[in-house]
């Protein structure tokens, strides 16, 4: 990017940590740019802090975490999916987040500019969750495929400053965003704030933020959710798999159903924050067992049992060697558990 | 000199900064009130206890300059 | 109407008196920033304040422009990535002792080293005030805080020696009782294109003060009147002279060019 971006017009800049990176990239959003970071292992546990900041300001970032294994320093450039919670909960405080796992190189391009337009819209960071297997892999991307002229632009104020109020609740749930500069001289801060802007103690005035801050979310759940079925419709057995697993699943799926007549399918989150629950339990009605292949203990084991446990069987497949998972592993646990 | 000493009560905390350091002693802390009384007669307009003034209570306008 | 020039940029819809605690040395801090900012003749539209987090990040709240609260000790990389955004904005960045080189520390020298334009004010009260007067990295050795009741046995920052040392264009000191030079050194610091530190050293009643025996707000005062001297008076004071004395004063005004002029040369001379 620090090659890239100048040609264009962009700005890069290299900061002193990861706690920097992140607050810079606030900052330069609320001058009104698109503005993204990209970390692993420890950094995106350095990001947290002001990642709830970009959540409860209701600023628009981008936050790329190519997951690496371990706590701590962990493993570094080895493969693992150990930040699939902390995507979820790892800044303090109850909040909503978007996160987006794309599983190859060329979904990596496209739900990236998805991201940002997620981030833009909602005025929400948005995390792009990628495995390092991923991260490191050459595909081909077909760039052609991108409208050049289709840039998404986060919703501005048009009336006038005393008009203004920065954190309104209207019926959409998303106030729109003046970029700094624009001449409606307001206050960000990381308290709870009212309307304006300012903060508040008042309890119906918290109530009414944060219920406001859940709703912009719940409510656009069909734009902001998406998924990938992959030889679903007559399968009795389901896996639901995100990232590099789910395709060693797609190859296990083909082994199982040619070599063994198997009729099993995948069911892959490409949003996996929020969940994708209602899809869950409506693919898991007719199904015998769902397969949860992840390379940690059983992280979107979590949710998956919490919509579906009472729907079918739910059965894990936990990998944290510090290698990917192998279709032929898959093949052989599922064989041996149905 | 002509000025005028404009005093906001409901801003004054009665810190008693204003009255320590104005040169001319113009200014004297009720002590039951905790609040500044000024002497206009005194006070030579120089400002300090409006530059001073932690809570922005006191605002010292010289009618010549107006 | 406009009662006087700092009322005029106290915003409306704020209740006023502010939180801070009776004859704390945050307000008059805030003050000669406003009455600077004025005599700059800046735009407000055209003018950022960020702060971090503690009872003089309180600042931005109260004042017209446009602000941000940021977290604790990262007002600085917050500015940073605005200044990026809005090269031609003047972002202020007020932070207190704590704030700024305690938690802030990395982020301060950093933007120092990289000449950021950013215009620093620290509201240096030698201790964390708003949760409760823990001892600050700024806490002189021996004084009292809640963390160190037996006197503090570290050693101290000089905030103005260690803006030196990282680059920094502008950088001077003065205090709540000196308003009038506090003025001026914002005043030019706003002025100057680069990295710029105003340490104003304020007095605290409610924790620094309690614990070290400067408890009305007067004393505090009185403390720095007779504890600061200038630069140029300070320079001829034989050593002995100097315990427990403070220099005050601008001591670094020099030209560098700062970052973003930089990187935006750098887009035109690679833009496709
Ligand atoms: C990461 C983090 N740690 C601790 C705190 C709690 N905290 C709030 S204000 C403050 C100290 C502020 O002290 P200083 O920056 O010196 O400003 P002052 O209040 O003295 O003006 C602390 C430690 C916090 N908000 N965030
Ligand atoms: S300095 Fe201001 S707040 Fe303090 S006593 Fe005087 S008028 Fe009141
Ligand atoms: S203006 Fe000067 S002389 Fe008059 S009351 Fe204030 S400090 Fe005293
Ligand atoms: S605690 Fe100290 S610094 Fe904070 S408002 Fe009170 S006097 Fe000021």
């Amino acid at each position: 990017m620090s090659v890239e971006l100048p040609k264009l017009g962009g700005k890069f800049i290299q900061m002193e940590d990861e706690i920097g990176s992140m607050a810079s990239i606030i900052g330069a959003s609320i001058g009104g740019l698109k503005s993204m970071t990209a970390t692993s292992g420890p950094g995106i546990s350095l990001m947290q802090e002001n990642i709830g900041y970009a959540v409860i300001t209701e600023t628009p970032c981008l936050i790329v975490n190519v997951q690496r294994g371990g706590p701590s320093t962990g493993l570094p450039t080895m493969p693992s999916q150990g930040d699939i919670l902390q995507a979820r909960w790892g800044t303090h405080g109850d909040h909503p987040i978007i996160t987006i796992y794309p599983h190859t190189v060329p979904e990596i391009f496209e739900e990236t500019i998805r991201s940002v337009e997620l981030s833009e819209k909602y005025r929400i960071p948005v995390i792009l969750l990628l495995d390092e297997v991923i991260g490191h892999m050459r595909e081909k991307i077909d760039i052609e495929k991108v409208d050049k002229n289709k840039s998404f632009k986060r919703k501005t104020p048009d009336v006038p400053n005393e008009w203004f109020f920065p954190y309104e609740r209207n019926s959409s749930g998303v106030p729109a965003f003046a970029d700094f500069g624009e001449g409606y001289r307001y206050h960000i801060t990381g308290l709870v704030h009212d309307v304006d802007g300012f903060p508040t103690s008042k309890p119906d005035q918290i109530d009414a933020f944060m219920k406001r801050m859940f709703r912009k979310i719940d409510d656009n759940l069909d734009d902001i959710l998406d998924w990938e079925e992959y030889e679903l419709e007559d399968s009795e057995y389901m896996i639901l798999a995100a990232g590099c697993v789910a395709r060693s699943a797609k190859q296990a799926i083909r082994t199982l159903r040619d070599e063994h007549g198997i009729k099993i399918g995948l069911l892959r989150p490409k949003t996996i924050w929020p969940f994708i629950s209602s899809v869950l339990i409506d693919k898991a009605q007719d199904k015998k067992k769902i397969f949860v292949p992840e390379m940690n203990m059983g992280q979107l084991l979590l949710p998956t049992q919490r919509f579906a446990s009472s729907i079918c069987d739910i059965l894990p497949f936990n990998k944290i060697n510090g290698e990917a998972i192998y279709p032929h592993e898959l093949v052989s646990f599922i064989r041996r558990n149905i | 000199m002509d000025k005028k000493i404009e005093f906001y009560e409901s801003w004054c905390k009665g810190c008693g900064i204003c009255a320590a350091f104005c040169p001319k002693g113009a200014i004297t802390m009720d002590k039951m009130a905790g609040k500044p009384v000024f002497d206009e007669e005194k006070c030579i307009a120089c400002g300090l206890c409006e530059l001073r003034c932690p809570d922005y209570a006191v605002i010292i306008k010289k009618k010549d300059k107006e | 109407m406009e009662k006087n020039v700092v009322h005029k940029y106290l915003r409306k819809n704020k209740k006023f008196p502010h939180i801070w605690c009776p004859g704390c040395g945050h307000g008059v801090i805030m003050s000669s920033m406003l009455r600077a900012i004025d005599k700059q003749g800046l735009d407000r539209d055209d003018v950022a304040v960020v702060s971090g987090i503690g009872c003089s990040s309180r600042t931005p709240t109260y004042v017209d422009f446009n602000t941000i609260h940021t977290t604790h000790g990262r007002a600085l990389a917050f500015a940073t990535g605005l200044k990026l955004a809005k090269p031609d904005m003047t972002v202020i960045v007020v932070m207190g002792d704590g704030d700024a080189v305690g938690i802030g520390g990395n982020h301060f020298i950093h933007a120092a080293r990289r000449n950021m334009d950013l215009k620093v004010i620290v509201y240096n009260n030698n201790i964390y005030g708003m949760t409760g007067g823990q001892a600050s990295p700024t806490t002189p050795s021996g004084k009292k805080a809640t963390t160190a009741r037996y006197g503090n046995i570290e050693r101290s920052f000089d905030i103005c020696e260690l803006a030196k040392a990282t680059g920094a264009v502008y950088v001077a000191r003065s205090t709540s009782y000196h308003v009038q030079a506090l003025e001026k050194y914002i005043h030019r610091s706003l002025s100057k294109k680069g990295f710029t530190v105003v340490e104003a050293m304020t007095h605290c009643p409610t924790t620094y003060g309690r614990l070290n025996k400067i408890k009305e707000p007067v004393a505090g005062m009185i403390y720095q009147k007779d504890h600061f001297i200038m630069k140029a008076a300070w320079d001829k004071l034989p050593e002995e002279k100097r315990e427990g004395k403070f220099p005050m004063g601008e001591f670094v005004d020099i030209e560098k060019t700062d970052f973003v002029s930089k990187y935006l040369r750098l887009i035109e001379a690679n833009k496709e």
